[in-house]
């Protein structure tokens, strides 16, 4: 997989530090699961946040506080298993914590038609952003959209033009508000991909605006 | 370096004990602090991994404490930074700290710093405790049980934990302050600056490196 199009610094650093609403760190952690280029970027503004933390001022402990902290671990020092717990890893074409948001591969993917045969699920995600997973026929165009947040869409299978690029398999699109173009799924294969916005989509023209927030979209 | 907050009887006894840098190269020169040197704390991260790797391997709750006295409150203040009120922010620090001795078996020297590693313990408590929100995590990778830490490249990476710190400490005021309450989680991501005047390349060069090395191994 050659990924040509990567995560921010900006979206790095907010995973890094905790600032991104849910459905973000999703794509991120999506996408950090198939990008070692970015894995490296993130573990480096992880390394800042330790800075930060050493260089913060030292709050007063409570009185005591280390015996009560001795004390929680030994209250549960028998449930916790010593062994390395096997690390998550792909099991199918989703990467783990993608996996996780579906409850299974792409076989489990509750699909619902959107029109012009595009499917979408729904991922629970909490406040602040959604997400969601897009298959779109291969050929077919994706209806035409504006963003009025930000929209990142993390390539699974396939691929995806638009006037400017090529996104295939691993590439993440990072769309604003000024960004109004038409991506078309290449001919071939369906386009699966992971979107996550911070704003409702405005589809123009594919459902009526009445209907978004009942479709969630 | 930490065994300055222990007693004098266990420090010495500490010392004694350890091992001469396990993880330094043979030959490697590894400068330790003695008693009453002007070195900061923050100057000798690499010594917190030995009182790590103490608790990880022997339970050893001096070295434990030691970790407790130097992190638990930075991350108390992190927290109340962070908006906790100072009893959640005390309840919390103890989690981390407890979290610490409780996931000592997956602590690896080799992929991040004791302060990055308690700070990513740190955020994901906050995270929970402020925010109510999960965060989901990347796949692992198998570095393997047997993959044994290079002791040059974490002599290496120590350095530039150090340097690191040393840069975020001489930023202009304002611009530090702007890092800081991003990881403080007080900014948004549309207000956050990336563009952090930091020395990152060097890490990320050698993490990729490290990275590349694992999947030669693996496949
Ligand atoms: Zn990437």
């Amino acid at each position: 997989m050659t990924i040509r199009h990567h995560l921010s610094d900006q979206l790095l650093m907010a995973y890094a530090a905790g600032d991104l609403p849910e459905a973000f760190n999703l794509v991120v952690a999506t996408h950090v699961s198939l990008c070692d280029e970015c894995r490296a970027q993130l573990a480096a503004f992880e390394v800042v946040g330790g800075a930060v933390l050493d260089l913060c001022d030292l709050a007063t402990m409570r009185d005591g506080s280390l015996d009560a902290c001795f004390a929680r671990i030994d209250a549960c020092i028998d449930a916790v298993p010593q062994s390395r717990v096997a690390p998550r890893k792909r099991a199918g074409v989703l990467p783990a914590p993608l996996a996780d948001y579906v409850g299974g591969d792409l076989g489990q993917v509750k699909w619902r038609s959107i029109g012009a045969g595009v499917r979408q699920a729904i991922l629970p995600t909490g406040k602040g952003a959604s997400a969601r997973l897009l298959h779109i026929p291969a050929g077919q165009a994706v209806p035409d959209h504006g963003h009025r947040g930000i929209e990142l869409t993390l390539v699974l299978q396939g691929a995806f033009r638009d006037d400017a690029d090529r996104f295939g398999p691993g590439d993440v699109e990072i769309a604003d508000q000024a960004t109004e173009h038409t991506p078309v799924a290449e001919a071939g294969m369906d386009c699966i991909c992971l979107a996550a916005t911070d704003a409702p989509l405005r589809f123009n023209g594919l459902i009526p605006r009445l209907a978004q927030p009942f479709f969630r979209i | 370096m930490s065994v300055m907050m222990l007693d004098a009887g266990q420090s010495e006894k500490l010392d004694a004990d350890l091992p001469a840098w396990p993880y330094a190269a043979q030959g490697q020169q590894v400068t330790r602090r003695k008693e009453g040197s002007a070195v900061q704390a923050t100057d000798d991260i690499t010594d917190w991994a030995v009182l790590m790797a103490r608790v990880r391997d022997d339970q050893d709750r001096a070295a434990f404490a030691a970790l407790f006295r130097h992190f638990a409150p930075r991350v108390k203040s992190f927290l109340m930074k962070s908006g906790a009120d100072a009893t959640l922010a005390e309840e919390c620090a103890q989690d981390v700290m407890a979290s610490l001795w409780q996931k000592a078996h997956l602590f690896d020297p080799s992929r991040a710093s004791v302060a990055t590693w308690i700070f990513t313990i740190a955020r994901n408590r906050r995270i929970d405790a402020l925010r109510k929100a999960r965060r989901p995590e990347p796949e692992d990778l198998d570095w393997g049980p047997t993959a044994e830490p290079d002791g040059a490249d974490l002599y290496e990476a120590s350095q530039e934990n150090t340097r690191l710190g040393a840069a975020l400490a001489q930023l202009p005021q304002k611009q530090r302050a702007l890092i800081e309450r991003a990881y403080f989680g007080d900014l948004s991501h549309g207000e956050l600056a990336a563009e952090t005047g930091l020395p990152l390349g060097t890490i990320k060069s050698r993490i990729r490196l490290a990275l590349e090395k694992l999947r030669l191994q693996m496949s």
